[in-house]
């Protein structure tokens, strides 16, 4: 599809509910995603991440309510939907008994690719993905990092408008979730609008430009990652103190001019403390100075998303392991 | 921890993303697979996956040489007076015994693929759906070959010798595949919706020891209590071993090919349809 004649939002999704028997897994979202950049959809196991991503990708049936991607219909016209969008997560997957090489080529031969062009097509993204060592391996000799790379070139053997990453990088060690991240990012760099779920708060604070936070169905909050650090209304000031024993008189001395509680911090060198802004944060320290408490750094941040998750729902992030239904 | 160490903490290293840029950028969209074309890519899939896994085909395999030495040996004597003479009548129903046990890895597949999250992919595809398990069935149909191969030529190396002559007995194969391919939605439809392997094979042995056993395939119907031949009479599986029999031994019966025939047509109109349906509203 030309991209020029349909200037439809990427997604645009009006009441959309599913029930599984009494359970509400998605109840009545309505959201907008536009064209280019990443979209975060964040919340815990069991928020109904994957079941909104399912219905999106023409997987799943609404109950209830409407969703468009790219002025499509998913329930009328899921096939027209199905050539533009690629899915990668939890649940759709590569088969494990055929190798790398393999999956790719079946793919593309799914794709309408000729044989050759399939073979072509595997080996280029082999190389890419730097997986052409593996490619004569059965996937189920794969470590979790190269598995997750081969799932995301899986996706992208005809190059989609829009890619769905459900939890792309859960369970993955730092190393290779930053090279998932390096690849999210060259997607939007071509002009792929990404969905990513994740449960990370860090990622979706790392890679999105716009995020839903999700809970029990529900968008509880909406909007860049500035904005919803600043809904939960101060930053986090972090006192490194050059001497352990001045703690107690370096809080002391905070106490009298901070109207918050100190955050508990198990680091005998370190106090952290909300404060309104950088101007009460500045006043702080220098009152900590003028009192002889010896800094030897600190910090202004603002809180994580963490923190945001914890004060939009009133319960911490919770978590305990499960599929995400 | 704040935020801003944890982006230093971790460079970059590895994919550059300069390679995934240029394999976006020189992406082309090929025109479409037909219907026929991503069929056909399936059961190319089912043939790498029994060359990655050819424990697979132990039952296709090893089952056939099992039963058919078995089953002459063990009862040829008692019933027929003679193994050969036995061997005559008995291959052809175990070679039908044992395409039809197999049958139930269709289902064994189609499970294990929604299972770990393949067949979603599939879904999620642009292809002319039902090309998924279309695909499986092509897949099946080579193994069921294997099989029936199996047994004829350990037939003939026993003694079997059908007066039908190679048309005959490939006629009867061919018929045998029909059928077995017909019930094989069957097992695609409980696939979907069985909870795990175990309770699919635990359903089929339910299933298929009776249908196998209580025919035709041992004994002359006619030495069993009336309960029983009454059931063996309208067990498909003895209207196909009944038209096998006659087909490779050059006396084909028109009525057991044709219940056959008609069967088979019931089986996939209405387990076609159905298991259509299961696919498309899978979770």
């Amino acid at each position: 599809m030309n991209r020029m004649e349909n200037l439809n939002p990427a997604i645009e999704i009006s009441g959309l509910t599913r029930y599984f028997g009494d359970v509400r897994a998605v109840d009545g979202i309505d959201l907008t995603v536009e064209r280019g950049g990443v979209y975060g959809i964040l919340g815990p196991n069991g928020a109904g991440k994957t079941t909104l991503i399912r219905m999106l990708a023409t997987l799943l049936q609404p109950s209830a309510g409407t969703a468009k991607v790219f002025g499509h219909d998913i329930v009328s016209e899921a096939r027209t939907i199905r050539k533009l969008v690629s899915l990668t997560g939890q649940f759709a997957s590569v088969d494990e008994d055929l190798t790398g090489r393999e999956n790719l080529v079946l793919l593309g031969r799914l794709f309408g690719f000729s044989a050759r062009q399939a073979k072509i097509r595997a080996g280029d993204l082999l190389n890419g993905f730097g997986l052409i060592d593996a490619s004569r391996r059965q996937v189920k000799t794969y470590s979790g990092g190269m598995r997750r790379k081969l799932d995301i070139a899986a996706s992208l053997v005809v190059r989609p408008e829009l890619i769905f990453l459900d939890e792309p990088t859960t369970g993955l060690d730092p190393r290779s979730r930053n090279q998932v991240w390096d690849i999210v990012r060259a997607l939007v760099s071509e002009g792929t609008t990404v969905l990513l779920t994740t449960q990370y708060l860090d990622e979706a604070d790392q890679l999105a430009g716009s995020i839903a936070v999700i809970d029990h169905g529900k968008v509880i909050a909406e909007g860049t990652p500035a904005e919803l650090k600043r809904s939960v209304g101060t930053s986090i000031l972090r006192i490194h103190l050059k001497n352990k024993d001045q703690k107690v008189k370096a809080k002391e001395v905070v106490a009298l001019m901070v109207n918050s509680d100190f955050t508990e911090d198990t680091d005998p060198f370190r106090i952290s403390i909300h404060v309104e802004d950088a101007d009460e944060a500045s006043h702080v320290i220098s009152a900590l100075v003028n009192a002889s408490v010896e800094v030897s750094g600190f910090s202004l941040g603002q809180p994580s998303l963490d923190e945001v998750f914890l004060a939009l729902t009133g319960q911490p992030v919770k978590t305990e392991s499960g599929e995400d239904e | 921890m704040d935020t801003s160490i944890k982006k230093t903490e971790f460079t970059s290293v590895g994919t550059p993303p300069n390679s995934i840029k240029s394999i976006l950028s020189t992406g082309t969209r090929p025109t479409q697979a037909n219907a026929f074309s991503a069929s056909v890519t399936f059961g190319w899939r089912a043939l790498l996956k029994i060359k990655h896994v050819p424990e697979q085909l132990f039952d296709a395999t090893a089952f056939p040489i099992m039963f058919t030495l078995m089953f002459t040996y063990l009862l040829g004597g008692a019933i027929a007076g003679s193994t050969g003479e036995y061997l005559q009548f008995l291959l052809p129903g175990i070679m039908a015994q044992t395409v039809v046990m197999i049958t139930v890895y269709t289902g064994v597949a189609v499970n294990n693929d929604i299972r770990k999250g393949v067949f979603d992919r599939f879904r999620s595809l642009p292809i002319w759906q039902p090309s998924v398990l279309v695909g499986a069935l092509l897949g099946d149909a080579a193994r069921y070959t294997l099989a029936s191969g199996i047994v004829i030529s350990l037939g003939m190396i026993l003694g079997f010798r059908p007066e039908g002559g190679a048309p005959g007995v490939l006629m009867a194969v061919l018929l045998l595949l029909v059928f077995s391919f017909s019930l094989s939605w069957i097992w695609t439809a409980i696939g979907f919706i069985a909870r795990s392997q175990e309770s699919l094979f635990f359903l089929s042995f339910v299933v298929l020891f009776p249908l196998t056993f209580a025919s035709n395939i041992f004994v002359d119907p006619q030495t069993m209590p009336s309960w029983l031949e009454a059931f063996v009479e309208v067990n498909p599986v003895t209207f196909l071993v009944m038209a096998m029999r006659g087909l490779m031994h050059g006396a084909p019966e028109v009525e057991g090919i044709g219940i056959t025939l008609a069967i088979s047509a019931g089986l996939v109109a209405v387990f076609g349809p159905l298991t259509m349906y299961l696919f498309r509203r899978k979770k």
